[in-house]
């Protein structure tokens, strides 16, 4: 065996940067593994299992294990290696400068507006502080932040004048800027306040598509609704908006919030006209949320894009837009969800009725790992793994999020639709989003799916396929 | 409430995935990235308690106020016997406490020379024995009596020792006389030249300065250090500049109070660029003591080695120390020494790096970086690294070379946990060997452990 071990202490990259270096190495010829990745507990182990001999080493330094199948090959993936972690580096090290190492020091170089944290959630606080202290708004997309480093944090944002957005608040836009994973939108007039990432994206994915943009989004953590958080970081953000010129109506998107908080969020006094999309059964779905948003701004609600499923299906539909009402070949069949954004998969469950859900973007499977929307591999494994039925997915498009996902997904789409699989897609983009909703769309529909920009539409396209639930 | 992030352009920092870095690059968006890395292993638990202690952020702005608007005077040169009340047999010595069990060859060195000095044992063999056996033998930390001695510092009733008076807030430090650099006491030798010099100092030197001080007025120690700065010292390892500017100033006074003794105490001043290196480490004890005792303050008031361990004391933390093993310095050797003759780090100078001057103020000494084995630019990035570990910069002691930026001053605990980076301290490197002397200097790491140990202790605070 030819095996490279390595470990390195006080080199740091962050996961996806690691990730990506992994990969680049495995697609070489003659790489049959590559782990470069933290020296944690998890990925020790995990370099263990697959027979390297690693030496003692601390979550703080790099770990390096390849195999190759010859000497040359080996070789040849360690110098690819370097030049991957040269090309990785962060800016400032390339440039020879001294790098603020905390955001406190960081802040004091720079003036900011404001501050993006997304190392791992048990060490987000101490940044996100940093920001607070420093008087700058700070949006945290890190999650598995604990609750009551939220509370304490959003109540010294208060007392600061400043906003926590997050944690786990995976889109903002700010300013014009979109942070983490934010879909490139119009400005408009439309001000959002979000305890739900991918819910603003697809409001505001759809307001885009109607022609209607945005002043601002602002996350504010999906937990931010609860009963323990108490709407801290909604309410601040409430009023933020209603204090700006810029914004004439404003949604607020919540998973399902706790009820006296939902009450205390909807009395306050604000001079600006507020739309509510608060998920749960019995509630507006997002589209729903979307529509009357249009009506209030008096703007008209066009046929959301869709593209059906090419004809030879059983399903197959004649024109864009009316494949929703197709009827299904695959009645009775089971219809699972495997979904990267939360409340887009609560959103389609709670329409489906029936079905086996899963999150990929939850805590339990990102701990350790990247985003789906980022590496869609356990989503694509999961995918793999259906030999029957409906399968209904998101893709979510935008800064942030994988830069090509149909390049990846359209290929198993295509196995999936060969084995006799109904695969319904709902993509939530914008013409401006830098993977191209149409390009994307389109790819995904020559391999066989059904594509919707609206979750909802591909939930009820989803059920019909399934022939679960009524209508 | 008006949140200004959502009026004007967006300038962001970064920190974490650079994936989101990278795209706000596209969108053109301006920002800075933080070099982050995982905090020091184990500290994820006391940090986040220690940084949500609601007290943190005003006490760290008390203690590092105070230790940063100190004023420390020169005020007089007088008999340990008289301000420290030591007696016979009494001894301080640098670092955290230790017994002569513990003590390495250097203190047990100095030990035995104060001996021999204050005449409580003709011989070496029986100044070893008597030390050995405890009898009518105190130890005790200068730290705990305002005190600081450099390398095994260690005080004795007949040394005298200069006074340090801080006109902000009143407090007062003290640190012996300088004997100069080789043989001397403070490295662990105790031959008889070496006690014949102290004999000299405590008859000659202590009482014509004294005089000499009586005469010319308490000297301003923030200034002339502030001058010194400006001059090319950093004040641990380079002190030339600051006793040039000390003799200038007391120079006519001791003429004028002892005029046949003025040359000879010139002389010896002069012919040691270390000298003023005790007025500059009473100053700074002085300046780290008045920060003492801020409960919830995460600042460091004190790092001391004793030639075994190191230590730490923080201010939100009274009087504990915090230590770990003492390393061994990375540097230059004289003559035919080598590493294999190199003590672990001893000495109470790291207050001056406590006090934001030595190795933090490398920057404004790039006539030492060679000294210590380095470019220019190294001590350019060391000083540069310190601002990360440091609560704020000092108002008076300023770098030339760095546009007149105020040292980093005032290192926080919490800072260096979460950093990974360690204080840089500059040092002289004493001989392993009882009786040796110096062997070199350098640069040294105080232990990891000291600060996550009191990390710790902060976060049970």
């Amino acid at each position: 065996m030819n095996d490279l071990v390595e470990v390195r202490p006080g080199v740091y990259r962050d996961s996806v940067t690691l990730m990506r270096v992994s990969r680049a190495l495995t697609e070489r010829p003659g790489v049959s593994v590559a782990v470069v990745a933290m020296a944690t507990e998890l990925n020790t182990a995990l370099a263990r299992d697959l027979g390297f001999a690693v030496p003692p080493a601390t979550p703080g330094d790099l770990l390096v294990a390849v195999r190759a199948s010859s000497p040359a090959e080996l070789e040849s993936a360690a110098a690819e290696l370097e030049r991957q972690l040269a090309a990785r580096a962060p800016a400032s090290e390339a440039r020879g400068e001294a790098p603020p190492r905390t955001t406190r020091s960081a802040a004091r170089a720079f003036e900011a507006s404001l501050a993006l944290v997304s190392v791992p959630g048990e060490h987000a606080f101490a940044e996100a502080l940093d920001a607070v202290e420093a008087g700058l708004s700070v949006m945290i997309f890190s999650d598995n932040v604990p609750v009551e480093q939220e509370i304490l944090l959003k109540d010294r944002a208060r007392a600061k004048g400043v906003l926590v957005m997050g944690p786990d608040c995976g889109t903002a836009v700010v300013g014009g800027a979109g942070l983490g994973f934010a879909n490139v939108l119009r400005p408009g007039p439309v001000g959002v306040v979000a305890a739900s990432g991918t819910g603003a994206q697809q409001v505001t994915s759809l307001l885009d598509l109607a022609g209607v943009g945005v002043s601002h989004v602002l996350g504010v953590g999906g937990r931010d609704l609860s009963a323990e958080v108490g709407g801290r970081s909604a309410t601040q953000a409430l009023r933020a908006l209603d204090e700006d010129p810029a914004t004439e109506l404003i949604v607020l998107i919540s998973k399902p919030p706790a009820p006296e908080v939902a009450r205390a969020v909807r009395d306050l006094d604000l001079a600006t006209p507020v739309v509510s999309a608060l998920l749960g059964p019995g509630q507006d779905d997002l589209t729903t949320a979307a529509e009357k948003v249009l009506r209030a701004l008096g703007r008209e609600v066009p046929e959301w894009p869709s593209w059906p499923a090419p004809a030879g299906r059983a399903d197959g539909a004649a024109s864009p837009g009316a494949a929703a009402s197709s009827g299904g070949a695959s009645r009775g069949a089971v219809l699972r969800g495997l979904y990267s954004g939360g409340t887009l998969r609560a959103e389609a469950a709670l329409i489906a009725g029936a079905g086996e859900f899963t999150d990929f973007g939850d805590d339990a499977y990102t701990r350790g790992r990247a985003h789906p929307m980022i590496d869609p591999a356990l989503r694509l494994e999961a995918l793999r793994g259906v030999a029957s039925g409906v399968v209904l997915m998101d893709v979510v498009l935008g800064h942030g999020a994988d830069p090509d996902p149909s390049s990846s997904l359209a290929p198993e789409i295509r196995d999936a639709v060969a084995r006799g699989v109904d695969v319904v897609v709902a993509v939530i983009g914008t013409d401006g989003d830098p993977q191209g909703l149409r390009a994307q769309a389109a790819r995904l529909n020559e391999a066989g799916a059904a594509v919707f920009t609206s979750n909802a539409a591909a939930a009820r396209h989803a059920r019909a396929l399934a022939g679960t639930g009524c209508p | 409430m008006t949140l200004s992030m959502l009026y004007g352009e967006p300038r962001v920092i970064t920190v974490g995935a650079q994936v989101l870095g990278e795209a706000l690059d596209r969108q053109a968006v301006p920002r800075r990235e933080v070099d982050w890395r995982p905090p020091l292993p184990g500290t994820s638990a006391a940090l986040a308690r220690v940084l949500a202690d609601p007290r943190r952020e005003e006490a760290n702005a008390t203690a590092v106020g105070r230790m940063l608007s100190a004023r420390p005077m020169l005020t007089g040169v007088r008999p340990a016997r008289e301000v420290l009340g030591l007696r016979a047999g009494e001894f301080f010595h640098a670092g955290p406490p230790i017994t002569w069990e513990r003590a390495s060859g250097p203190m047990r060195g100095a030990l035995i020379g104060a001996m021999l000095f204050e005449g409580l044992a003709a011989t070496p063999e029986e100044a070893q024995e008597r030390l050995a056996s405890g009898a009518g033998i105190t130890l005790d930390s200068c730290h705990h009596h305002r005190a600081v001695g450099p390398m095994a510092g260690v005080v004795c009733p007949s040394m005298w020792m200069l006074e340090v008076t801080d006109a902000e807030h009143g407090g007062t430090a003290y640190c012996s006389l300088n004997e100069g650099l080789g043989k001397v006491l403070r490295y662990g030798a105790y031959g008889p030249e070496v006690i014949d010099r102290l004999r000299w100092m405590g008859e000659v030197l202590g009482p014509v300065l004294a005089a000499a001080l009586e005469r010319c007025g308490p000297l301003d120690l923030r200034a002339l250090i502030a001058q010194a700065l400006q001059m090319g010292d950093e004040l641990h390892n380079r002190n030339r500049a600051a006793t040039s500017l000390l003799v200038r100033e007391i120079a006519p006074a001791i003429v004028e109070a002892a005029p046949d003794r003025a040359a000879e105490v010139l002389r010896f001043i002069n012919g040691n660029d270390h000298f003023f290196l005790n007025a500059g480490m009473a100053a700074a004890k002085v300046s780290a003591d008045a920060a003492r005792g801020v409960p919830g303050s995460s600042l460091v008031v004190a790092m001391a080695r004793n030639g075994t361990d190191f230590g730490i004391q923080v201010s939100g933390l009274g009087d504990r120390w915090f230590t770990g093993p003492a390393g061994v310095p990375d540097g230059l050797y004289l003559g035919g020494y080598g590493p294999q003759d190199a003590n672990p780090d001893i000495g109470d100078s790291t207050i001056t790096e406590t006090a934001g001057l030595g190795g933090f103020a490398m920057a404004a000494a790039p006539a030492i970086v060679r000294f210590v084995g380095g470019e220019v630019s190294d001590a350019v990035a060391a000083t540069t690294s310190m601002y990360e570990i440091t609560m704020a910069e000092h108002p008076a002691y300023q770098i030339p070379g760095l546009g007149f930026r105020g040292t980093p001053a005032g290192i926080d605990v919490a800072l260096v946990a979460r950093t990974g980076l360690l204080p840089v301290v500059n040092t002289g490197i004493a001989g392993r060997v009882a009786g040796t002397g110096q062997v070199g200097a350098g640069l040294v790491s105080p232990p990891a452990e000291a600060f996550t140990a009191a990390l710790d202790a902060l976060a049970e605070a």
